[in-house]
């Protein structure tokens, strides 16, 4: 084991690692603004997967470009579905949102699979590569890496900046409050579950860009955002981002000294861990 | 003001004239914010005591530590001789210790009758099931609600569900019990009627702390008040020595008008 | 507690749990057997889960790794060591409920999401710990000798043996079930899932009665687990340790009407029926996942308090048959 491959599996985890930070922001953002676990986190992910991949292949545009259409996609996806499956549940017990949310994830999947079938696709966009002695990157990760980094400073600027942003952490303080203020909570809680959605099909559409994938991928990256959410603190996106980063870094580094077969277990004992030992969080929850 | 020595331990046993409850050199704080600060008292048996004080003043956390919901930072709660400060809240119900809320918590899937028989079930006598039936039964015939038994509790209004958790807390058939506002949101004639009904309770022989905002009707039914202020207890006696103490009044009121009208109250 | 048997709540869900189970010893067909076995396995599943999910109110995702432990700890004595599946059986529910008992005490304290996301969080890594774990047989899993069914008189007669197993396994699930919801610590775990603070406060000592509800929700699909995959010949991880099917028992239970006796063994009867005629509809087969998801949203908005829910709530007068 020498010093270049341990470099190069670290950067190569932090960057990956910051594809799933955004995804894991699009989840937590949700679950602190309304306290609702979107099991169809995957399912959305798979879309911006699939859009990006469908615009370059059908119209051949530029999968960068793609992700800001699949982006929009992305929030109006999330309004719909805000509007069909969550809004009538949002004051029941967590078990109805839950399943609310897992049968759209259902629906979708089904959908998908009957119209891609399960083989793995592949977005052939190469920017080429960049060389610093031992450590080989390509150039896509870079871009991919951009793209978070304007990502969340967007999202920052729009939560701390803007009338909308600050309605919306206003109703994930206290939904009551900021209705007597006179917020209209259902629109900012529809937008909200779009915004994270958003950055769900993002993720995806990045995700696209690096790896092939399946109509049934989408779950493995469910399955980390939840590990990344409860390790950044739940209801905190730059903790996400943070516990992503934690997350890439420990895939990379890992599989150099033990079988890459232990990370997942590692990854999940850490998971329940925090969650026993300080379910706030490494970063502490909420805003 | 305080009446106990810190550190004084003296072995109840039952039926012996000792107090009840002592609340012992009592604090609590929330990180940074001193809720109570040294709240010393006894009560003893059979009496009501009125527990007053401004809104904020830790009233309900002082009921929160006596029951077990917050251990205090400092000092002790005994009932009956023995320790329950820092102990699970169940441990105080099984040795006769109930309680109402503030704001009710009915278990509201479960019919009012199902709720009666939780709390007589799991108080001090631990009964069984079917033991836990009649006594169930009779205390809501007490609070008046024997006609609603079988609708789920979510289900009543307020007024109903504030009768309930009354009712609740009888079934579980304490020495101790503690209540939270029990006159809140209620008109003149069931506030009386409620009063009434805490009278009879007392007479009973169960020995009752009440928080109150509502003066005329604390002072009236109480043998002893102790009043709170900013976590602090600035006055205990009679309700007549308290109306007449000016710390008192200007605690509440802050202004000379008022604590005559407060002294015509009483 | 003879007198207690004889309630008619309990008479419905036994009554739908024998005429299932009963049916294929009638027509002696192999295929019904089959079926039978499928869903009365459902129906023990989501039974027990109900006692931690509609009787406690704690939610889980993670309710098949009992399944899949117990499945792999029966499945290993049978295999390398040679029991017989009564004791092999019994040993994988044991082990579930040792698993049950350690995880309570260290889960049961998390609420809500948390409590939920933790359970998930188990699943996957007893899922990935068991993928490595060699005398488990690591990814390929442990399967068995065909020669084992011979033990038992033939393939056939274990896999009816195994059957009749199942079907007295169910029953007793149901019963027990029943017994939960109408004694005191069922009465007890109802508070829990109303409101734990106050049910502490009126003497209900929650840790431990939730403690012991899940225990008692683990150890039926231990054994479960170990007929399963008894008959299946052979285990391994992915199969036993699908968070799908976890998600499906949570569906079931809701369905049919969680924290009722009869509302999980009617939801998973009607979903493994609804399942099977999508699976074999040529209309429906490809997206039978997206109709299944549609009902499952359907339910949810307009029916959560599932089929027996509703009932109870429509026609009062049922409710003591209802149960």
């Amino acid at each position: 084991m020498d010093a270049g491959q341990l470099l190069a599996s670290t950067i190569d985890g932090l960057i990956i690692g910051l594809v799933y930070g955004v995804a894991a922001m699009g989840l937590t953002l949700i679950f602190g603004v309304m306290n609702v676990i979107n099991l169809a986190h995957g399912a959305i992910i798979m879309l911006g997967m699939f859009g990006v991949y469908l615009l370059f292949q059908t119209v051949g545009l530029n999968p960068y470009l793609a992700i800001i259409l699949v982006a929009v996609a992305g929030l109006v996806a999330g309004l719909i579905m805000y509007v069909m499956a969550v809004h009538r549940v949002i004051n029941a017990p967590p078990l109805s949102s839950l399943l609310s949310t897992f049968a759209v994830n259902m629906m979708i999947i089904g959908l998908a699979t009957t119209a891609f079938s399960t083989t793995p696709r592949n977005v052939n966009y190469s920017l080429g590569t960049l060389e610093a002695g031992p450590v080989v990157i390509t150039n896509s990760r870079f871009a991919a890496s951009a793209a978070v980094i304007l990502v969340t400073a967007g999202l920052y600027l729009f939560l701390y900046r803007t009338r909308p942003g600050k309605q919306i952490r206003a109703v994930a303080n206290n939904r009551q409050a900021a209705e007597l203020m006179g917020i209209p909570s259902t629109r900012v809680l529809a937008f909200s579950f779009g915004l994270g959605t958003m950055l769900a099909a993002v993720a995806g559409g990045l995700i696209a860009t690096l790896f092939s994938f399946t109509v049934l991928s989408g779950s493995a990256y469910e399955v980390k955002s939840f590990v990344i959410v409860v390790l950044g603190g739940l209801g905190n996106p730059l903790g996400a981002l943070i516990g992503g980063i934690i997350l890439g870094i420990m895939e990379g580094i890992i599989p150099v000294f033990i079988s890459v077969t232990w990370v997942t277990v590692i990854e999940f004992l850490l998971f329940v861990l925090i969650l026993v030992v300080r379910p706030q969080g490494l970063l502490g929850a909420r805003h | 003001m305080s009446t106990a020595e810190p550190g004084r331990e003296e072995n109840m046993p039952e039926g012996t004239a000792g107090p009840l409850l002592q609340v012992d050199c009592v604090t609590k704080n929330f990180r940074g914010l001193r809720a109570l600060s040294n709240v010393s008292f006894d009560l003893m048996e059979n009496r009501i005591l009125g527990l007053i004080g401004p809104n904020g003043a830790g009233k309900t956390t002082l009921f929160d530590v006596i029951n077990g919901v917050y251990a205090p930072d400092a000092g002790q709660v005994l009932f009956k001789g023995e320790k329950i400060s820092g102990r699970r809240t169940y441990h105080s119900a099984r040795l006769g210790l109930a309680r109402t809320h503030q704001v009710v918590r009915p278990l509201s899937e479960l019919s009012v009758r199902e709720n009666a028989i939780v709390g007589a079930c799991f108080g001090r006598k631990n009964l069984r099931l079917k033991e836990a039936g009649p006594v169930a039964d009779e205390v809501l015939e007490a609070v008046g609600l024997a006609p609603l038994a079988a609708k789920p509790a979510g289900a009543l209004n307020v007024a109903q569900k504030k009768r309930l958790e009354m009712a609740r807390a009888l079934a579980s058939q304490p020495y101790l019990l503690l209540l939270d506002e029990v006159l809140a949101g209620l008109n003149p004639t069931e506030m009386d009627a409620m009063l009434h009904t805490v009278r009879a309770i007392r007479d009973h022989g169960i020995t009752i702390i009440m928080i109150e905002h509502v003066m005329r009707a604390i002072m009236s039914v109480s043998d002893h008040v102790v009043v709170l202020d900013h976590g602090e207890m600035i006055a205990q006696g009679s309700p007549r020595e308290v109306a007449e103490n000016t710390k008192v009044v200007e605690a509440y009121l802050g202004r000379p008008e008022d604590a005559e009208r407060l002294q015509e109250e009483v | 507690m003879g007198r207690r048997l004889w309630h008619p709540g309990l008479y419905l869900p036994l009554a739908v749990v024998l005429a299932l189970g009963l049916a294929p010893g009638v027509t002696g067909g192999q295929g019904l057997r089959e079926s039978m076995f499928t869903i009365l396995m459902s129906v023990g599943l989501a039974s027990s889960l109900n006692i931690l999910v509609g009787y406690t109110g704690y939610v889980s995702f993670g309710h098949i790794v009992f399944f899949g432990l117990g499945g792999y700890v029966g499945f290993y004595t049978m295999t390398q060591l040679g029991w017989p599946l009564p004791l092999a059986a019994l040993v994988g529910g044991v082990t579930a409920g040792i698993l049950a008992f350690i995880l309570g005490r260290i889960l049961l304290r998390l609420r809500g999401a948390y409590f939920a996301l933790a359970t998930l969080g188990i699943l996957e890594a007893m899922r990935a710990f068991v993928t490595n774990f060699s005398p488990f047989g690591g990814s390929i899993g442990l399967s068995l000798n065909f020669s084992a069914y011979r033990a038992y008189g033939g393939a056939n007669e274990a896999l009816w043996l195994t059957y009749w197993i199942l079907v007295g396994l169910v029953v007793l699930t149901v019963v027990v079930s029943y017994l939960v919801r109408k004694s005191k610590f069922g009465l007890g775990l109802m508070a829990i899932r109303e409101d734990e603070h106050a049910a502490e406060i009126m003497g209900v000592r929650a840790s431990r009665a939730k403690t012991w509800a899940l225990v008692l929700s683990a150890v039926i699909p231990g054994v479960i687990g170990v007929l399963f995959f008894f008959k299946n010949g052979s285990i391994e991880p992915s199969d036993a340790f699908r968070l799908n099917q976890s998600i499906e028992l949570l569906v079931m239970v809701m369905l049919g009407g969680q924290g009722t006796v009869l509302g999980p063994v009617l939801g998973a009867f009607g979903y493994q029926r609804l399942r099977g005629y999508l699976l074999t509809s040529a209309l429906f087969s490809d997206i039978q996942l997206t109709i299944a998801g549609v009902l499952l949203l359907l339910i949810v908005l307009f029916i959560p308090a599932g089929a027996v829910g509703w009932l109870r709530r429509r026609i009062p007068r049922l409710k003591t048959v209802l149960e």
